[in-house]
């Protein structure tokens, strides 16, 4: 083909699968933010009426002065452009509870739920890809059973309720582990004793956000590792005298768990609301408990301001694993390329 | 479903029916029966044999798919405790009649303290039993409509931008896409917050949060149907549009859809179990979720208010998923005859 000589090889296969993720993703941006804009103005009543009647009364000049101040009595059309003004300059507006940017609460919040989240989608993988190889090797014998039967038990658990018995287990009846909060209170801690004792305090959260994922994973492995063993490479393999390590690990592992890093992306979403559930049966002050707190305090722009945030953060992390996955399959840049749907 | 024939022509045996290459290929309804159907449409019955209609209402080609569930014992257990979730669900009002948000008894008995509350009573002396009967409805309730409203609406987003393609496809992909990259949780939360919190609503937002998987499939599997044989007759003869989607193609994309619809019913209970225990659920509503959250504050003291809704609810989600399960099996003619 005439166009394989121009650039290099490497630049225009990272360029063009960069290019076509960055074609969905910036129509989708657009979207996500369009969204939350026409959620904005579903809301009834707005932050001044809340403001109001926690303040238990107020004129209707001052309600006014309030809607005025915070540019509510515009028409939608000039909202949706001070909305649009106020995020080219990385403005989610203030919020008038918390008396500060928007966008300052939910960071002040963001790097926990970012460390629970890292903590879960690494011990579900880990998790998920170790029990998945033991039931694909064992396959029909007992601890393919035992584990396939306990995999589908937590995959028809409710994260919140993992939650609330491994406090029972873990912290109430063993106290091994702290049942909430995110560090120990007047510890004065600092560094990495500080980091450590956090981390003591993530470990119940992360494995209650993580056993739904656990359980999928394990049973998407099984599955791409048998398909994987009936390829003629594995029989080479077993041919050439490898070990059954070595089989596993080197052939096997490398070319199952591609299809997991393709819905690993998918999951991104689902993450995070789990995340909210599992940072409110543990008092973790993270995105997801902001998120409730918002909704009892009718805070719309922060809530708002958190499905905006997540979301773009999902099609951030979309990207990378879209370029991570075209790195380890060079198979897949070629077909995006190729076909565009 | 009785019209003239195509030329015979058009066709090829497909390679999925077990029906021998050799044997002439009359009526290309038969091909259509075989990928709904299985081997099971094409044995026995060739085209030789009779008219060479092939009526896809007779009850015994609904067979196989049944034959395969029955034999299955996950699935009869599956089955047999939904129907018994879903008989206390519908005769919650006879058996416990009244409010179950009502106090009925005195506060906190444990299960088997006084037999006229076996599962025990809460901190406001309400009859847990009564809670899970009535939970249960809610449950049901949620799943059922959640799951409608998104494999109606993913049906037809995924079938109108997989058959059209081109600019249809790109808006309706980019909808699809838009929709997934949402955390669908946090914009239940969102949009019940910002409208009311009662039930049906509920149902309807988690449907509609919920219906890109069932896009997502449906289009692929009208991009692969559609250059199908049967498709490509189908448009030879003139058949118009709305025919070819509704009448061709539809019905052979539908297994992975029921099956896709079963495992919505199941996370749209357990999203609303979520919603409920959270707090943002319909306040006038007994639920699972909800009774799991007010027993959370005792759950020290008092564990079995949260650990018996806890085990209804996965019992519940745990019985569908087994009937998905099996659905995929039994639907998919080339692993049915593997499960037995």
């Amino acid at each position: 083909m005439p166009d394989r000589i121009s650039p290099p090889r490497i630049t225009r296969r990272l360029g063009s699968l960069f290019q076509s993720s960055l074609f969905r993703a910036i129509p989708t941006a657009a979207g996500v933010i369009l969204l939350n804009f026409a959620l904005l103005q579903m809301v009834p009543g707005d932050a001044v009426d809340a403001l109001v009647a926690e303040a238990g009364s107020a004129s209707a000049e001052t309600t006014a002065l309030l809607r005025q101040q915070y540019g509510l009595d515009k028409s939608s059309w000039l909202q949706f452009g001070d909305y649009l003004n106020q995020l080219a300059h990385l403005s989610l507006g203030d919020s008038p509870r918390y008396g500060l940017p928007v966008l300052d609460v939910i960071l002040q919040r963001l790097p926990n739920t970012l460390l629970l989240m890292g903590l879960a989608l690494t011990l579900s993988l880990v998790a998920g890809v170790v029990i998945g190889v033991v039931m694909a090797l064992w396959k029909g014998k007992w601890p393919d059973r035992v584990l396939s039967s306990l995999a589908f038990v937590l995959y028809s658990t409710p994260g919140f309720w993992v939650g609330l018995m491994a406090i029972v287990l873990f912290a109430v009846k063993l106290d091994w582990l702290p049942s909430g909060g995110d560090g120990t209170v007047g510890a004065g801690l600092t560094g990495i004793d500080k980091f450590v004792d956090k981390l003591h305090y993530a470990i119940l959260p992360a494995l209650t956000l993580s056993s739904f994922f656990i359980a999928i994973y394990a049973r998407l492995t099984r599955a791409s590792v048998l398909e994987v063993l009936t390829h003629d490479y594995v029989r080479t393999a077993q041919a050439k005298g490898l070990s059954s390590w070595q089989i596993t690990v080197r052939h096997v592992l490398r070319n199952a768990l591609l299809p997991l890093t393709t819905v690993a992306g998918t999951h991104l979403a689902g993450l995070l609301g789990g995340a909210a559930v599992a940072e409110t049966v543990f008092g973790w002050p993270g995105i997801g408990r902001l998120t409730l707190e918002a909704v009892q305090a009718r805070e719309y722009k922060v809530l708002l301001g958190i499905l905006l945030l997540s979301s773009l953060l999902v099609i951030a992390a979309n990207l990378l694993i879209d370029w991570l996955h075209g790195r380890l399959d060079p198979r897949i840049a070629d077909r995006s390329r190729g076909i565009e749907p | 479903m009785s019209h003239s024939s195509p030329t015979p022509t058009l066709e090829r045996p497909r390679p999925a029916s077990a029906r021998p290459a050799t044997q002439p290929v009359n009526h290309w309804r038969q091909q259509l029966g075989s990928t709904l159907l299985g081997r099971f449409a094409a044995k026995g019955r060739l085209p030789a044999d009779d008219s060479g209609h092939f009526p896809l209402s007779e009850p015994r080609h609904r067979w196989p798919v049944l034959r395969s569930l029955s034999r299955s014992p996950a699935a009869l257990i599956g089955f047999s405790v939904l129907l018994l979730i879903v008989i206390v669900a519908l005769s919650a009002s006879y058996l416990y009649p009244g409010d179950p948000l009502d106090m009925a008894g005195a506060p906190l008995l444990t299960p088997g303290e006084d037999w006229q509350f076996p599962l025990g009573t809460d901190a406001l002396g309400r009859d847990l039993a009564a809670g899970l009967a009535h939970g249960a409805r809610v449950s049901l309730m949620v799943g059922v409509t959640a799951a409608l409203v998104s494999v109606l609406i993913g049906t037809l987003v995924g079938a109108l931008a997989g058959y059209f393609g081109g600019r249809v496809d790109r808006v309706l992909g980019w909808l699809i896409e838009l929709f997934q990259t949402t955390p669908s949780f946090l914009l239940v939360v969102v949009v019940v917050s910002i409208t009311q919190s009662t039930i049906g609503i509920i149902a309807v937002v988690i449907g509609l949060t919920s219906w890109d998987t069932v896009a997502r499939l449906v289009r692929a599997e009208f991009r692969a149907l559609l250059n199908a044989d049967f498709v490509l007759a189908a448009r030879t003869v003139g058949y118009s549009t709305r025919w070819i989607i509704f009448r061709e193609v539809l019905p052979n994309a539908l297994p992975p859809i029921i099956i896709t619809a079963s495992v919505i019913v199941a996370s749209a209970i357990l999203t609303e179990s979520s919603l409920s225990f959270l707090g943002v659920g319909d306040p006038n509503k007994i639920s699972w979720g909800s009774m799991i959250g007010t027993g959370r504050d005792m759950l020290r003291s008092a564990l079995y208010l949260t650990a018996i809704p806890g085990i209804a609810l996965v019992t519940t989600v745990f019985c569908l998923n087994l009937v998905g399960d099996a659905l995929i099996s039994a639907l998919n003619p080339r692993l049915r005859g593997r499960a037995s």
